[in-house]
């Protein structure tokens, strides 16, 4: 094995996994507040690939153009689908609450198959290769995982300098206490949806410029983020980035070393024996 | 101030509060002492508008708090002091506080009201960016006191705030309680500890098994018998 493929997986790995963060943040994020896991989050992203696709392909949208606009379309997707969706069944068990978001798993994906076929649409854009030492990096990968890093910095001063970032988190800590502090939740509970859904908006827009969409497009990196979810702890922001870069590495190396099928297969391996050892999460403390 | 009127709350088929009636004057201190079970925290959390009223009215300078959320409730000057201090444990000190301005008029008042707070608590000044959660019992209800401060009411609901503190805390809490009332607060306390409180009030009500039972001036009733020998233990 060429130590310089490995070193350029490596790299990859890390570059993949910025995004990743992105989605497992921003699921982290409405579960820690909402208390709901949104079965369909990477629906959302779906759509947000194919919002800049035709915005881009129809409309001859300059990229970062449509890439913003899908941030704000998104954004206000997310919004939407807590106040139709998830609002009305706060309060009921959580079999009920999975049954809802899985349903609009499968309305997503049906509805963008009926719109629009299940042809893989990609941008096609012509962005340069890098070559590094040797190595061959994507200027695409490049530049997703640095917008990402800008985001999670973005979404890190938010939730620490702002009045309701402040707010959000400390909703999940007391959502009674919160009350009286004269904060009306459902506005955070709203925020929170828009803020999750611009983040999987961005992911979105980094992904098409990489990858071709389709309306299973979820079912790749659904359960992927599912999982990096769960590894890290529900709930817990930075054991979403560090479950993120572990799996997208042990993904992108694998792949090399073995093949990208079995890669997949050795990381939910290990996700199972996490599971096992730190039901928790990897990052969980014990109390 | 504070009027309560012919309340009756509780949850579901339980009722925690029988027809109570209840008046809290501008400036005064007030405490509502019982046995535990006595409906004394329903009570906090029916005028924070965390329970309904199931007949009767809550009113604050005259006007019904009826239909107001908790939240709104808060707009409208009333800060509570939750039983178990609820602060949020993963948030800094200085965070609490600032959750505590959370409304736009407390907001523009932020650099005042927490240098205030600080003067009255230097230890939470001391550990503004450390996480709440790593405070002491007495810190921790300082806190909370602090955090309903920061709203800038116009009455603080005190749900007894020496639970589960040592004894030297507790009178070390009660000495600053003192002070926030020399502040010019108006204040409604619910304690257990009642020797500490009637000494702290200037009214009392003896709240049993939802019901109040007598109300009267703290002194006198710290002097009735029945009191002394049931809750004071003298």
């Amino acid at each position: 094995m060429d130590p310089l493929l490995v070193a350029e997986a490596a790299i990859n790995g890390i570059l993949l996994g910025g995004v990743l963060a992105l989605l497992a943040l921003g699921l982290n994020l409405i579960f820690g507040v909402v208390d709901i896991v949104w079965i369909a989050y990477v629906e959302l992203v779906m759509l947000g690939m194919y919002a800049v696709y035709w915005l881009v392909t129809l409309w001859a949208w300059p990229v970062v153009l449509a890439g913003m606009a899908a941030v704000g379309l998104v954004a206000i997707l997310g919004i939407l689908v807590h106040l139709l969706i998830i609002a009305p069944i706060l309060s009921s068990p959580p079999v009920n609450q999975l049954l809802a978001t899985g349903g609009l798993l499968f309305f997503l994906q049906s509805f963008a198959t009926f719109l629009w076929a299940t042809d893989h649409r990609s941008l096609r854009l012509a962005l340069p290769i890098l070559e590094v030492g040797g190595m061959f990096l994507s200027f695409a990968r490049l530049l997703a995982f640095a917008v990402s890093l800008l985001a999670m910095l973005g979404l890190y001063l938010f939730l620490t300098r702002t009045y309701i970032g402040t707010a959000i988190r400390a909703v999940s800590q007391d959502r009674e206490a919160i009350a009286l502090m004269g904060v009306d939740a459902r506005k955070v509970y709203i925020v929170t949806s828009g803020v999750g859904g611009a983040m999987a908006g961005l992911a979105a827009a980094l992904l098409i410029i990489q990858y071709s969409v389709h309306p299973y497009f979820g079912a790749a990196f659904g359960p992927l983020t599912f999982m990096i979810v769960v590894l890290g702890g529900l709930g817990n922001m930075f054991g979403a980035v560090v479950g993120s870069l572990l799996m997208s590495e042990v993904i992108s190396v694998g792949g090399i070393i073995t093949s990208t099928e079995m890669a997949y297969v050795v990381a939910f391996v290990l996700f199972i024996v996490a599971m096992f050892v730190r039901p928790e999460g990897i990052l969980s403390r014990r109390e | 101030m504070l009027e309560v009127s012919s309340v009756t709350a509780g949850y579901g088929e339980f009722t925690a509060l029988w027809d109570v009636n209840l008046v809290v004057n501008a400036g005064e201190a007030v405490a509502v002492v019982g046995p535990n079970g006595a409906g004394k925290t329903t009570l906090m959390r029916v005028i924070s508008g965390l329970v309904r009223v199931r007949a009767g009215e809550v009113r604050l300078e005259g006007r019904s708090l009826g239909a107001e959320p908790a939240h709104g409730i808060v707009a409208r000057g009333i800060a509570h002091v939750p039983e178990g201090r609820r602060i949020f444990p993963k948030l800094t000190v200085e965070e609490n506080l600032k959750m505590g301005a959370f409304l736009p008029a407390a907001r523009r008042r932020y650099a005042g009201t927490v240098a205030r707070v600080y003067e009255l608590f230097p230890v939470l000044a001391e550990r503004r960016r450390q996480r709440a959660g790593t405070l002491s019992g007495g810190e921790q209800q300082m806190l909370a006191i602090g955090r309903a401060l920061m709203s800038g009411p116009k009455l603080i609901l005190l749900d007894e705030p020496s639970l589960g503190l040592a004894p030297v805390m507790v009178l070390r809490l009660f000495d600053l309680i003192r002070r926030v009332r020399e502040e010019g607060y108006t204040i409604l306390i619910v304690e257990q500890n009642v020797r500490q409180v009637l000494s702290l009030a200037d009214r009392a009500y003896l709240l049993e098994v939802g019901r109040i039972r007598v109300e009267g001036r703290a002194a006198d009733l710290a002097d009735q018998d029945f009191v002394r020998q049931a809750y004071v233990g003298l």
